[in-house]
């Protein structure tokens, strides 16, 4: 094992890690205060069960035996085979690492469309459910599966996590039913600053999440890292562009979403493309995911904190667009030529395949989930909780306290150190 | 005049304000205020130690009217505030000696 290797690997699981918490400010922020915490919870449950869901059999049905084209076997489940003696010294462990960080954060991205209405209980069986039924095969399709063999391109998870997670964020919220009173009743983001925090988290996770996929502390690295901080930059100028022009104002909201879409749209591509390509990719997608979270209005399905409109068409613009820009000469190796540097438009082709198997899959298992668990526990929490909110009725917590508390049960910490006052000791 | 004060569930002021809108009310003022009548709190827990937050959040509503319409605002108010739950909240109408517009000058009747 490289230790070069090892060690940019390791800090790029690290930051990819930080990006759940991340999104979960990112989305929160643009939450209701009344649900801030239902929706921290639903990301941060993302990383208490994926995790042991991804070495128990994830993984393993994932990626190995690699030679698989559909589906991984149980070789490496619960880690067996994987230690730090053989003759990788490790480096098979910090792959299953790696990738299981983005186990964690794909369930997560879906849910920003489910927010303020779904039932928690619903949600813990659907993340791990999913995972299982969804990301893994999916996976396993785009890296050494069928759809990577034939030639489809993906460095980082464009088709396999933000095209895979996007399209199922449509099939929660088409089972799930739009929040009462949407689209008439406005929910403004109750703290932008909390979405900005958010979205500076996942850029910076996002250099992990990019340049960690080179698996490798080399020049494809190097070039993904780039690309990942100059698409970002452009699809944030692009969305705030198209706001000051079509709406009067630069907003925060609109910066913040444009760099995510950037983010997705460069993260299929970032090993693939050099040059100029990033800001490209990065101006087109700002551009076309500005107006793709309006289409939610107009077509009526309510994606509340617009999933579809940035994950999946960020990451199916992204996709499509290594078709044109791919750069192989460049990169040294012998993957298929985008239109703009000599293809033929066969690699196009390939990318349109994989996409599109990807979102019919995505979206018909993720269909039957939902409508499984909509006619066992039910997905939807009742009419007064979610009016008067998740927090407090799916968890026992507020987000922010004004005023005083009273600590009742012998348990609780003094009034110095948690601003309550020890009145009635329960017995 | 008169001046109708409410205190109501928080998620109910939209539907009130549509309501008096819809009969006619032209201003309002409203307010976020913390306290507790029959309902009291509720119990919340931070690892494993119980609070109970005594003062729920509640809106306060004001609407100052001529004398003839405080019965008829009132009753706007609890049929649109109303969820048959505790915890709903109260209205009640006071006397107001006098009103005046800022910006005019104006009085009473014509400050309304």
């Amino acid at each position: 094992m490289d230790t070069g290797d090892a060690a940019w690997v390791l800090v790029s699981a690290a930051l990819v890690l930080f990006m759940t918490p991340g999104l979960a400010l990112f989305y929160g922020g643009m939450d209701r205060s009344r649900n801030v915490l239902n929706m921290l919870m639903m990301n941060f449950w993302c990383l208490l069960t994926i995790p042991i869901l991804w070495v128990v059999v994830g993984y393993s049905l994932a990626q190995t035996p690699f030679e698989n084209d559909v589906l991984g076997g149980f070789d490496n489940a619960f880690l067996r085979g994987l230690t730090i003696s053989g003759e990788d010294g490790g480096f098979g462990l910090l792959v299953v690492i790696f990738l299981g960080m983005f186990a964690v954060i794909t369930p997560a991205l879906i849910s920003g469309a489910v927010a303020d209405r779904m039932k928690f209980a619903a949600w813990a069986v659907f993340a791990p459910v999913w995972t299982l039924l969804v990301f893994v095969p999916v996976f396993k399709w785009v890296y050494g599966g069928w759809l990577g063999q034939r030639g489809s391109l993906d460095f980082a998870g464009g088709t396999a996590i933000h095209v895979n997670a996007g399209i199922a964020a449509l099939a929660c919220v088409l089972v799930l039913g739009k929040r009462r009173g949407w689209p008439r009743e406005g929910a403004p983001p109750h703290s932008m600053p909390l979405v900005m925090l958010g979205t500076g988290i996942l850029w910076f996770g996002w250099f992990g999440f990019n340049a960690g996929s080179a698996l490798a502390a080399n020049g494809t690295a190097v070039q993904a890292f780039m690309n990942t901080f100059l698409a970002a930059a452009a699809a944030g100028l692009s969305w705030a562009l198209v706001e000051r022009v079509r709406d009067g104002h630069v907003t925060n909201l609109g910066a913040a979403s444009g760099i995510v879409a950037g983010l997705v749209a460069i993260t299929p591509g970032a090993g693939f493309v050099a040059g100029m390509s990033p800001i490209y990719i990065g101006l087109i997608a700002g551009v076309v995911c500005c107006f793709a979270v309006r289409l939610k209005t107009k077509a009526g399905y309510d994606d509340a904190l617009d999933v579809v409109g940035v994950h999946f068409v960020g990451g199916l613009v992204g996709s499509l667009l290594i078709g044109f820009f791919s750069d192989p000469d460049y990169f040294a190796t012998e993957n298929m030529a985008g239109l703009f540097y000599g293809g033929d438009g066969e690699l196009l082709f390939e990318q349109a395949l994989a996409n599109g198997v990807t979102i019919v899959y995505s979206f018909v298992v993720t269909t039957v989930i939902m409508l499984a668990l909509k006619a066992t526990i039910g997905v939807r929490v009742p009419e007064l909780v979610e009016r008067s909110g998740l927090d407090l009725a799916e968890h026992g917590e507020t987000a922010y306290h004004e005023g005083t508390a009273t600590a009742t049960s012998s348990s609780a910490p003094s009034a110095s150190t948690h601003d309550a006052t020890p009145a009635t000791a329960k017995v | 005049m008169k001046l109708v004060t409410a205190i109501v569930k928080p998620f109910k002021i939209d539907d009130i304000k549509e309501a008096l809108k819809g009969a006619g009310i032209q201003g309002m003022t409203t307010s976020e205020v913390q306290g507790f009548g029959r309902q009291s709190g509720h119990t919340e827990t931070y690892r494993g130690a119980e609070y109970t937050i005594d003062f729920v959040p509640k809106v306060r509503l004001e609407v100052l009217c001529e004398v003839f319409d405080a019965e008829r605002i009132a009753g706007v108010i609890v049929d649109a505030g109303r969820t048959g739950k505790i915890g709903d909240g109260k209205v009640w109408i006071t006397e107001v000696d006098r009103v005046l517009r800022v910006r005019t000058g104006e009085l009473d009747g014509d400050a309304i």
